[in-house]
């Protein structure tokens, strides 16, 4: 018996974190938030694409990984704890495994190798089947989707974009396909991109197992709010760190910040709320793979559980900092940003915890 | 990511399995609500009618003869004899914890006396206490806490002379459990008052019947589970009842609290709390509609089901911890205490909160569910937030020493 990440596993996360602790910096980051310098962004990008993390999920007959999800949430651990602005959730996890559970044998041969190499880029838009807001959604018929997808992810350089309607069946449409106007939006995570998409007659490649299955759109749904639960932890992680580590620092009235029980408490609090979350999250991921029975409700209690911790860690450790920590010179603001992006992300905690009570028949 | 025990453990689990199934049912003699409301605490609960009625001492020996208790406490002092085995206590816990099986008897004598004089007794202290310790016939409590000596534990002043062959020990304690009920008690004792604060203090056993012991009831708030005071007015014990060496009374005591902060909220009793709690919402209703079809009650019942599900994955990373050396698990076992007494505080506040006015029913009243137990154990666990090391004081152990983080600088007294 071993509860935990694998020694390979560990190390993966482990490259993740160094590569972007020598390269992303604070300023760093804020160039590519503020879409100063696009060589910088696509040269860390490709630093992260020759680690593998986008052949993680790929299965082994396709040229991939053939790992477990588990391993995808190490990796976005390390990318949280980084705050990596670089795709991956959708692109990497949801896409392939969408296209692999639902994809035709075709699809599988053309799609999967080709996300190895990298050559095709996949933008994700769930949301309208989660939650739909302002009237978004997309009809699907006769091979053609018309209508609006908000909130799509992953998806600045993508070739193509995986979408759903709200029955649950997955399909994909072509990034250069006349009929779409793509319009980004601005979200508070300038880490990440955000887009809109209108559809207009577009045709669509659906996915033909999602047609006849409904459950795989929720196991993708399931792999994605897991990533971003990790995501969330990874950021939590390192907010703590940096919020004790200034504490250890910062000094007032003659003595440093945290030898006053009221600083030191906070950090206790942080600290002793994210430290179930490692358990959590990385049952959930196993579960995601290994036991079906528990897979969904585990997966939607990570997402919400851990997104409540991540707010929670993210307001204090902020206040922690004190001013410093409210200025965008620190740039801890970053973390507190993609723990509130990814909160929202695929459904937010009270909408999730409904999914959960539903899950075990509770409301009747 | 193996969750699998193998093929040995998961024999053993079919063994344990087919004696919780033989066993299930069972009462014991001369059952008060007191013992109810302790099934309540530890989540578990003998069935109130039964064929099946043992007594708590011959439950006792059938688990210990089966090794589910004191397993690893030698045959010569009255255990099974085994090896400690962590994943089999896991095993143990969790097939009892399902059934509804009650496991063996606590307290402090079993919990931490047992563990403290395997680690720091005499050969003789051994003999003498160990064996009628397990077997429930000699039951102990602790004397730690004075009035003046709570979180600050090692200031405490009861005082132990040496006087002709023997301890002739004064001063008071309190929040003392069962003392009305023990035949011993393990006393922290200043023996040394030269000596800095933490090296004065021994650790000496007294018998409750020695004259000069006074008890006083001091009752709390749940007006169940009763503490006391425990006044000492020159009482006298012999000289081989100090367990260790003059002045190592501290290290003799920290060396088992440790073990008590991991006991106070086990996650198999809050995981059988919450199925409880999830069945009286499935039961109960407003105007007709259940409980768990409330919007907002059913939302804080998920919150409370997300902490609980994370809190029993942690306790099996830690379990894993302690099987794959050089795991690293952090601050894993510190949070414990302070994680689960909130949580457990939370979940019972929450079934009076659906509850509304029947929540706030107590002890013999009509319409009392489950025994008005929520209140109990709601109030309870205020209690256990408070004791066994506050859980503000937990959060300095966390931060100093699992964050590194600075101790408070040391205030010279204010004239």
């Amino acid at each position: 018996m071993f509860f935990g990440l694998s020694e390979e596993q560990e190390q993966f996360q482990d490259y993740v974190k160094k590569f972007l602790a020598d390269n992303v910096t604070v300023n760093e980051i804020r160039k590519i938030a503020n879409g100063e310098d696009e060589a910088l962004a696509k040269e860390i990008y490709s630093g992260l694409i020759n680690l593998g993390i986008n052949a993680l999920l790929v299965p082994e007959e396709h040229g991939g990984l053939g790992a477990d999800l588990l391993s995808a949430v190490a990796v976005a651990q390390g990318l949280g704890s980084g705050v990596g602005p670089i795709p991956f959730a959708g692109a990497y996890v949801m896409a392939p495994i969408a296209i692999n559970l639902a994809g035709s044998d075709e699809q599988k041969g053309k799609y999967l190798p080709q996300i190895v190499s990298n050559e095709t880029k996949f933008g994700v838009g769930l949301s309208e089947y989660v939650a739909a807001r302002e009237d978004a959604g997309i009809d699907l018929s006769a091979g053609k989707a018309n209508g609006k997808a908000l909130f799509v992810i992953d998806g600045d350089e993508a070739d193509y974009f995986l979408l759903a309607n709200k029955g649950g069946v997955l399909f994909l449409v072509d990034a250069k396909d006349k009929g779409i106007e793509i319009t980004k939006l601005t979200s508070v995570d300038k880490t990440r991109s955000y887009l809109e998409l209108n559809l207009k007659n577009v045709s669509a490649e659906i996915l033909p197992e999602s047609e006849s299955n409904p459950e795989i759109a929720k196991k993708v749904l399931d792999a994605g709010r897991i990533i971003f639960a990790a995501d969330s932890l990874g950021a939590s992680e390192s907010m703590i760190e940096k919020a004790v580590s200034y504490a250890k620092e910062r000094k007032q009235f003659n003595r440093v910040i945290g030898s006053f029980q009221a600083v030191k408490h906070m950090c206790a609090e942080m600290a002793s709320d994210l430290e179930p979350c490692y358990a959590m999250l990385w049952q959930a991921a196993h579960s995601f793979d290994h036991e079906p029975d528990e897979a969904r409700l585990q997966a939607c209690q990570a997402k919400s559980h851990i997104s409540e911790v991540a707010k929670m860690v993210s307001k204090k450790a902020t206040e922690v900092h004190g001013g410093m920590g409210f200025t965008d010179l620190l740039g801890l603001h970053y973390w507190f940003k993609r723990i509130g992006l990814n909160r929202q992300l695929l459904g937010g905690p009270e909408l999730i915890r409904e999914e959960a009570a539903e899950i075990q028949g509770f409301n009747q | 990511m193996d969750l699998n025990y193998g093929a040995e453990y998961e024999d053993f689990r079919k063994d344990v399995q087919a004696f919780c199934k033989e066993y299930q049912g069972i009462s014991f003699k001369s059952e008060s609500n007191d013992n109810n409301m302790s099934d309540a605490l530890n989540g578990s609960s003998a069935a109130k009618k039964s064929k099946k009625e043992v007594t708590r001492s011959e439950w006792q020996q059938i688990l210990i003869e089966k090794g589910y208790i004191a397993r690893a406490i030698p045959k010569e002092y009255g255990g099974y004899g085994g090896e400690t085995d962590i994943i089999k206590s896991r095993i143990i816990a969790t097939e009892f914890s399902k059934a509804k099986v009650p496991g063996g008897m606590g307290g402090q004598g079993i919990d931490m006396l047992v563990p403290t004089l395997l680690e720091w007794g005499s050969e003789e202290q051994k003999q003498k206490y160990i064996r009628p310790t397990l077997h429930g016939e000699m039951i102990w409590c602790q004397g730690y806490s004075e009035p003046n000596a709570g979180s600050d534990l090692a200031s405490l002043q009861t005082k132990g002379e040496l006087i002709d062959g023997n301890w002739v020990i004064n001063g008071q304690k309190i929040w003392t459990s069962t003392a009305q009920y023990s035949q011993m008690m393990f006393c922290l004792v200043r023996t040394e008052p030269q000596a800095p604060k933490h090296s004065g203090i021994s650790f000496i056993l007294i018998p409750m019947d020695t004259p000069g012991i006074e008890i006083r009831p001091l009752v709390d708030m749940t007006l169940k589970a009763g503490f006391n005071e425990v006044f000492f007015d020159d009482v006298t014990v012999p000289e081989e009842n100090i367990v260790a060496k003059r002045g190592e009374g501290w290290s003799v005591a920290n060396s088992v609290l440790g073990h008590e902060r991991g006991s106070l909220a086990d996650p198999n009793a809050t995981m059988n709390r919450l199925n409880t709690l999830i069945n009286m919402m499935k039961e109960q209703t407003i105007d007709g509609r259940r409980l768990i079809d409330i919007p907002s009650y059913r939302d804080r019942l998920m919150q409370v089901q997300g902490k609980v599900m994370a809190s029993q994955a942690h306790s099996l990373r830690l379990l894993s911890s302690k099987i794959n050396p050089g795991q690293n698990v952090k601050l894993g076992g510190m949070i414990q205490k302070l994680v689960g007494t909130e949580l457990r505080h939370e979940l019972e506040g929450l079934a009076i909160d659906v509850l509304g006015e029947i929540g706030t029913l107590y002890e013999d009243s009509p319409y009392l569910k489950e025994d008005g137990s929520f209140q109990f154990t709601y109030m309870y666990f205020l209690g256990l937030i408070i004791g066994g090391g506050t859980n503000q004081i937990q959060k300095n152990i966390i931060s100093e020493r699992g964050l590194g983080m600075p101790k408070e600088p040391k205030v010279t007294e204010a004239s």
